[in-house]
């Protein structure tokens, strides 16, 4: 408090009366440099845990050459993207080609802002931060359509359209899906979307496990997490990569620009693994009352729906394109929009559990 | 300067310079990227006014899926920016009329019911104030019957978008995904002729 005190009076010393903007732009910077970089950081690792569990699962080893335990693995893939060259191919939209990275990388790192990992710690506490998040979020289908548009390759152009269909299909059914969450906890607000997960008979007999919105809202948390994995074009709903097919959006990309999407893939998987964390399983809340309640449990809910990503792409076959559209538009949406009329008639009901 | 201030300009001059962009651009792609800026501009002046849930709801709407739309028409259709060229010149006084009419209108009426309106003059919000609560409040009840009648005609434009372009075209050879995933094992494979002898348990392969 003291230092605080003197590097106020030290602010207004130098910049005069510009000092209360000065301090907010500064401190907001800093916190955001505290998010992004550890977030960046994990995105690194997230791909050499990656790699690990999957060698394990399919009994190999996985990476353990550079460094032990191949530990050094993801700086030494960084450092080999880093030196590449970015090949601009002829005819390509030079301007749109670099932006497109961008627009894949800026929701996954902006949405950020209104993540609350502990009760309060928050960069941004806005009212309105689901909402936020979902415009956010919807954002990414541009850097995917632009990015197969400015390529000028038909390949790169097809697999644009196909994998943004795929993304604006399974946003909807994501919606509807926090549309439920938002009704049964009656804000918008994330901190407080946790908070009224601690509420409910389960809750007050010490297991929290069961009041959080995964059981009451079973069929949504379901829907949720399978759109996560298409929403983040992972497997088996990969059709944005389409290894077996020659064809994806990012065809015509190197270096470091094609690495920016991989990074957007990977800071968006944490997102929304964060989310389903954040709204589904109760967040930093303790599942038994016997444990304190910390931004530990809101990090090992993460990091097993993560280790979930990973068990699905090594485990299920890929689904075709129509395959993944039918179950987007014929399966979730339809479950979506039942479960939340189930939901409304409930919480009207006498025997409503929010209250 | 305020830092409010500051914010208020930059984003005032991004917005005029986007919109005037959108169309003065050759290439109709650009120019529809350019309208999203706008509409990024339009958001975050909403935003510095206190309204979040406007803005939030211009970022989420149109520039999360009308615009997306847009672009994948636009990409589609491959106009040719000459033709466009030519009609805009074509058509610029009538659209010089129709926008400065535009222009007179909402100045007249931003005029007469907002003017003298500073800050200030806003009536003081709580700190549990929250705008999406007030919106959703006022729908539901003030407004109930002319949203549900938007609700209505925006209904009937998406069964009508639906039955115009919807066409049963009978040539295709796509299989349906729902047939095919309630196939049985019984009609998977049909064996015609004799069945070709057990294979020596020696020869197969049996894993390790």
């Amino acid at each position: 408090m003291i230092a605080l005190g003197k590097l106020h009076e030290f602010g207004h010393g130098v910049f005069g009366a510009f000092w209360p903007s000065v301090f907010i732009v500064v401190s907001t910077l800093i916190k955001i440099a505290c998010i992004v970089a550890p977030l960046m950081l994990s995105v690194a690792y997230l791909t050499l845990l990656e790699r690990k569990t999957i060698g394990g699962m399919q009994a190999r080893l996985g990476p353990n050459r550079v460094g032990p335990f191949g530990l050094a693995q993801p700086l030494a893939d960084g450092l080999k993207l880093l030196f590449k060259e970015i090949v601009i191919p002829s005819g390509a939209d030079k301007a749109v080609f670099l932006a497109a990275p961008i627009f894949s990388i800026a929701p996954a790192l902006a949405a950020w802002a209104v993540i609350p990992f502990d009760e309060g710690i928050v960069l941004a506490d806005v009212n309105a931060a689901l909402l936020y998040l979902m415009a956010v979020t919807s954002i990414g289908v541009y850097g995917v359509i632009l990015a197969g548009w400015s390529s000028n390759s038909r390949y790169a152009f097809l697999g644009g359209m196909r994998s943004a269909a795929q993304l604006i299909s399974y946003e909807i059914a994501m919606g509807l899906a926090l549309i439920v969450v938002l009704m049964v906890s009656n804000s918008l607000s994330l901190g407080e979307i946790v908070k009224s997960q601690a509420r409910g008979v389960f809750a007050q007999a010490g297991f929290s496990v069961f009041s959080w919105n995964w059981l009451s809202l079973f069929p949504v948390f379901v829907v949720y997490m399978v759109s996560i994995v298409a929403e983040t074009n992972r497997a088996p709903f990969d059709m944005a990569e389409g290894e077996s097919e020659i064809i994806g959006f990012h065809l015509e990309y190197s270096g470091l620009a094609f690495a920016l999407f991989y990074m957007a893939e990977y800071a968006s998987m944490i997102l929304c693994a964060t989310l389903a964390a954040i709204l589904f399983l109760g967040g930093w809340l303790s599942p038994f009352s016997c444990f304190p309640n910390g931004f530990h449990w809101l990090f090992a809910k993460v990091f097993v729906i993560l280790v979930f990503f990973f068990w699905i792409r090594a485990t299920f076959p890929r689904y075709r394109y129509d395959q993944v559209m039918r179950l987007g538009w014929k399966v979730f949406i339809p479950v979506v929009l039942v479960w939340m009329a189930v939901v409304a008639a409930w919480m009207m009901s006498p025997l409503s559990v929010w209250k | 300067m305020e830092f409010k201030a500051f914010v208020f300009y930059f984003l005032a001059v991004t917005l005029i310079y986007a919109a005037a962009r959108v169309v003065t651009l050759r290439n109709p792609i650009h120019a529809a990227l350019h309208l999203v800026l706008a509409f990024f501009g339009a958001s975050g002046i909403w935003m510095l006014l206190g309204a979040e849930f406007p803005a939030i709801a211009l970022v989420l709407i149109y520039v999360g899926s009308v615009m997306v739309l847009f672009l994948f028409v636009v990409m589609m259709l491959d106009i040719g920016a000459d033709r466009w060229r030519e009609e805009f010149r074509k058509n610029v006084p009538s659209v010089l009329c129709v926008a400065s009419l535009m222009l007179i209108e909402m100045g007249c009426a931003l005029w007469l019911s907002f003017s003298g309106n500073t800050e200030a003059a806003l009536p003081p919000t709580g700190a549990g104030y929250s705008n999406v609560k007030m919106i959703g409040r006022l729908l539901f009840t003030q407004y109930a019957y002319p949203f549900e009648l938007a609700s209505v005609i925006l209904l009937a434009g998406i069964v009508a978008a639906v039955a115009l372009t919807l066409r049963s075209r009978r040539a295709t050879k796509s299989a349906d995904p729902s047939e095919q995933i309630s196939v049985k094992a019984s009609e998977r494979i049909r064996l015609v002729g004799e069945i070709p002898e057990q294979r020596n348990e020696n020869t197969a392969w049996k894993g390790n």
